[in-house]
């Protein structure tokens, strides 16, 4: 078995004759190597997804908005719900400020001590309170509320969702007509009717428990409506997705070969349909936001003196011809965060989703 | 096909129920009774009341009370104005119905247009332009553009009257209701029309040498119309929920601004009636639309 054994040329061997070959040259060895290294479904969406500059642009607008509203109170010296005061007196001229303007007793008092006062960029509201920092935390408020509700859905939907597909059969069949009614009933009415009964009954509930409320009746009836009615559809997505999943053949493929079903979920059934989920999470929140919005403006939104952009928006009707950038800056910034969702929501989709991958 | 009909109508019934049931019993839920005051009443007068509106009796007695009131068309009286609920909304709806239908209109018909122009020049000026815009729209909550819209138009530039009786001017709260649908059913008509685009029977017919405005009509927008039929359903129920602000927003009359009133007073009897009535017509519409559907689309079989 010496490696230098004279070749013994017989008829119809197959021993391989060892002089007509030599060793891989450095070159020759580098032509083999990977040029590009293995990408994961991930990275290849992450690249797609930078490479889209309206989904980039509204991922750097978003991530903007959260500085600001996570950094501006620190900044600004007033607080939401305070009414502007001259040392330790109120102010009462300072009601309805345009936009960078000052009070006279303000300028009074500027004049006077040579000390100069934060200015109040959007101007104050009638309350004489500054509507910048309110402005702020009404899209502190909107953002919350659609992140979480859109968190509760998510989760509610995942679980009812996979429990459905999984199982399937009877079980199946139940959950899924619950599914079929709830679906079919009016969703913002039966909010609106909630909202108003839970507003109702939920207060003395909560009297005893100093952190709900804190959050107050109107917003956990907000959260306690969505995980009720919202769900639905995000089920339904769930559910369809692992079914049409569990019947692809590479999943049959997978088993045949023994893969175990730890193994065939992890590595088959959730990467294809996480995508899908991440996105119509991330549909979810501008939808929230809108609905939240809209509760706020007929009434039925967070409770004052805490501002949401919807009622912020609402309390600018009143004086509209006379200020009417009261009703600009909330509704803009509704509209810029709704649009930049909307867009990086897109932009995911366009990314990520396994169908429309080319 | 029948079977599908006796079906659909069976789960629209059974939510006009639940809709019933939840209402009445959400409301009941509400502590406090309406004859509560702070000051003590007579007993005998507070039980005089109670028993003619059937209060003494236990609640699932009073839900087949409400069923069979509301079978008539009683839906009771409002708290706040003491008339009579159903004429209230008579009157009401006959103008809101006008809006939400002229509103329909005007969100389905430009819609299809400006999806068909779309998917033709498709990546082309006009297509951007359209992109452009109804992705903008859609952003844009329907009480904000009711707001600016009355600003612009009525307050600063004095083009429209602000509505009043007399002078009924339905432009603005049309704009404000049907542009977020408009825009949704633009870019619903362009994927679905591009997706028609790219099937074999529009290959066949352009083989066998059919007129290009018949190709484009005949066959790839009549079939991309059947995903905008699906969305008449939804659109409707947008409308109806956002008639709830244009019409605050406008100060018109209609059932819209009557239940958002009924809601700042908690005006509860308002509120029940109001959601009753809307909701229902949401469900009707709904199966309406889904029987369309099924009747347009040759694709889908009756299970």
């Amino acid at each position: 078995m010496t490696e230098n054994k004279p070749f013994k040329k017989t008829l119809l061997s197959t021993q391989v004759d060892l002089s007509k070959f030599n060793l891989a040259s450095d070159e020759a060895k580098k032509q083999t190597d990977v040029m590009r290294e293995s990408t994961t479904f991930f990275k290849d969406g992450m690249r797609k997804l930078s490479k889209n500059p309206l989904a980039m642009g509204s991922l750097i607008v978003l991530l903007l908005i959260v500085l600001m509203i996570i950094f501006a109170p620190f900044i600004v010296p007033y607080g939401y719900e305070e009414m502007i005061t001259i040392d330790g007196t109120r102010d009462r001229g300072a009601k309805n400020l345009a936009p960078f303007t000052y009070s006279e007793l303000e300028q009074q008092y500027m004049e006077e001590t040579g000390e100069k006062l934060f200015p109040h960029i959007f101007g104050t509201d009638h309350l004489c309170r500054d509507y910048f920092i309110r402005t702020i935390y009404g899209t502190r408020v909107s953002l919350i509320v659609g992140l979480f509700a859109s968190l509760i859905v998510l989760i509610i939907g995942l679980l009812y969702g996979s429990i459905s597909g999984y199982l399937g059969g009877k079980v199946d069949l139940i959950l899924m007509r619950i599914v079929d009614i709830i679906y079919s009933l009016p969703d913002l009415l039966m909010i609106i009717l909630l909202q108003v009964v839970l507003d109702q009954t939920l207060s003395t509930l909560i009297k005893g428990i100093p952190f709900l409320a804190k959050i107050g009746t109107n917003m956990l009836s907000i959260f306690i409506v969505f995980g009720l009615l919202y769900w639905v559809s995000m089920a339904r997505l769930v559910r369809g997705q692992i079914l049409t999943i569990k019947e692809n053949e590479y999943v049959l493929a997978a088993r045949s070969v023994g893969a175990s079903t730890g193994r065939i979920i992890r590595k088959h059934i959730l990467p294809n349909c996480i995508s899908v989920i991440i996105i119509a999470t991330a549909l979810q929140i501008p939808s929230a936001i809108f609905t939240e919005s809209f509760l706020s403006f007929i009434g039925l939104g967070v409770q004052a003196p805490m501002p949401s952009l919807g009622s912020l928006a609402n309390a600018a009707r009143e004086g509209l011809q006379s200020y009417p950038y009261k009703l600009v800056f909330p509704a803009s910034m509704i509209c810029l965060i709704v649009l930049s969702f909307n867009l990086l929501g897109d932009g995911l989709r366009d990314a990520f989703d396994p169908k429309l991958r080319r | 096909m029948w079977k599908y009909v006796v079906k659909r109508t069976g789960l629209a019934i059974l939510t006009v129920f639940i809709i019933i049931a939840i209402t009445f019993f959400t409301m009941n839920a509400i502590p406090g009774g309406p004859f509560d005051s702070e000051k003590a009443p007579d007993p005998a007068v507070q039980r005089v009341l109670e028993a003619r509106h059937h209060l003494d009796q236990p609640v699932w007695k009073q839900f087949l009370i409400y069923l069979d009131d509301i079978a008539h068309g009683d839906f009771g009286i409002s708290l706040k104005s003491g008339r009579d609920i159903m004429s209230l909304i008579q009157e009401s709806f006959a103008i809101s119905a006008k809006l939400g239908g002229l509103a329909i209109v005007f969100a389905v018909i430009p819609g299809i247009i400006f999806g068909a122009i779309a998917a033709l020049f498709r990546n082309k000026w006009p297509d951007r332009v359209i992109i452009f815009f109804t992705t903008l729209f859609v952003a844009v909550p329907s009480f904000v553009l009711a707001t600016i819209l009355l600003l612009v138009f009525c307050l600063l530039l004095h083009w429209l009257p602000v509505w009043s009786i007399e002078n009924p001017s339905y432009i603005l709260p049309i704009i404000a209701l049907a542009l977020y649908p408009m825009s949704y059913i633009t870019r619903l008509t362009k994927t679905s029309m591009l997706d028609a685009f790219g099937q074999d029977y529009i290959r066949t017919a352009r083989s066998k040498g059919v007129a290009e405005w018949k190709v484009i009509f005949k066959h790839a927008l009549r079939n991309a119309l059947i995903p905008v039929i699906t969305y008449v359903g939804p659109l409707t129920a947008y409308i109806i929920t956002g008639s709830l602000v244009v019409e605050t927003v406008f100060t018109i009359g209609g059932l819209g601004s009557k239940f958002v009133t009924g809601i700042t007073n908690r005006d509860y009897p308002v509120i029940m009636a109001t959601t009753i009535f809307l909701a229902v017509l949401m469900v009707i519409m709904m199966l309406i639309c889904d029987l369309i559907y099924k009747l347009v689309d040759p694709k889908i079989k009756f299970e």
